[in-house]
């Protein structure tokens, strides 16, 4: 028929309909929209449950609408080590970001990976504490301005900005591996593609998983919102490259 | 092939005024609004030309877009 129009692309209802307080150009609601759209295609609404780190994500806990458990600074992997050994039936991931997986609690994300644990490990990376409004993380990038390092990342002060997908792909426990970005729509695409592998790579009991997200955070990168892609595209991508780094036969 | 048409509802009062929307549109038919919303940012509005990509709903931050698509009329179709 001609003419008429069909709903192609409504808000998931995994996310509510309230608003957020998340600051304007922020790419964490992007990477949580395609997160949520993935665990309502997989109809796992009722069975998944989230472990949330501390970081602006966290807020969006009143949003989703799935099970959510709030744990300590960097210790989410923990948490959901917890979670799943006790309800093994479940789809249980962690929803943490760079300063929180990477800079406050990389033990945790690294023994829970070396032991197999069965759960989706995600981390939402700005290569900033956003919360702090613009803190350096072990993520930031060489010659990144934060509040601080006001002249920019130093590797002599400061040293070398983190990859950790790049450090836990060599562990046998790891099943899954990817990165992904939301600076574009395309990126966010992509994006959700690699969280559906991850999380598949759980529900068939394959090992752990991790995807890193790059989001954009404008306010912690001190450029206005439109620039935000921008930004990303010449400082952040150079340094982390997007893609699958390890993915298991089975799937 | 059909021509795609389409349309976006934009909640206005969810916007933030990012503008990410506005460069990721393939047919640049978003321009940001004069006027403020009722948290006072300004929002984007739509031209004629939507081809329903869903490219602006895929950036939007702030879950402002509803994407409706169909195809276009042919020559010698009647639409209903």
């Amino acid at each position: 028929m001609a003419n008429e129009l069909q709903k192609v692309f409504t808000r998931s209802p995994l996310l509510g309909t309230d608003t957020h307080s998340l600051c304007p150009g922020c790419g964490e609601p992007t990477a949580i929209r395609v997160l949520m759209e993935n665990v309502e295609e997989m109809e796992e609404r009722e069975n998944a449950i989230c472990v949330l780190g501390i970081g602006c994500y966290t807020a969006f806990a009143s949003l989703m609408e799935v099970d959510c458990q709030q744990a300590m600074h960097g210790r989410a992997p923990a948490q959901a080590t917890g979670v799943k050994r006790v309800l093994p039936d479940r789809l249980v991931f962690t929803l943490q970001g760079d300063g929180d997986m990477v800079t406050e609690g990389i033990q945790e994300i690294i023994h829970a990976a070396a032991r197999g644990e069965k759960i989706t490990a995600i981390c939402l990376n700005n290569a900033t504490f956003g919360e702090t409004g613009g803190h350096m993380t072990a993520t930031s990038v060489v010659g990144q301005k934060s509040k601080s390092t006001l002249d920019g990342r130093d590797p002599d002060v400061h040293g070398h900005p983190i990859r950790l997908p790049e450090m836990l792909r060599d562990l046998d426990g790891v099943a899954y591996v990817a990165r992904g970005t939301v600076h574009t729509p395309v990126g966010a695409k992509k994006t959700k593609k690699l969280l559906r592998a991850a999380l598949e790579t759980q529900r068939r009991g394959l090992g752990f998983s991790l995807v890193e997200i790059l989001t954009m955070c404008p306010t912690g990168w001190f450029v206005p919102t439109a620039d935000g892609p921008r930004f990303q595209e010449e400082n952040i991508l150079p340094v982390f490259g997007v893609g699958e780094l390890k993915r298991p036969a089975e799937l | 092939m059909a021509k795609s048409i389409g349309t976006v509802d934009i909640l206005v009062d969810s916007c933030k005024g990012c503008e990410l929307c506005i460069p990721v549109c393939p047919p640049k038919v978003l321009v940001m609004s004069k006027a403020v919303n009722a948290i006072g940012f300004r929002y984007p509005e739509l031209r004629d030309g939507c081809t329903g990509c869903e490219l602006c709903a895929e950036i939007c931050p702030d879950y402002c877009f509803e994407v409706f698509r169909g195809r276009a009329a042919e020559a010698g179709e009647v639409s209903a």
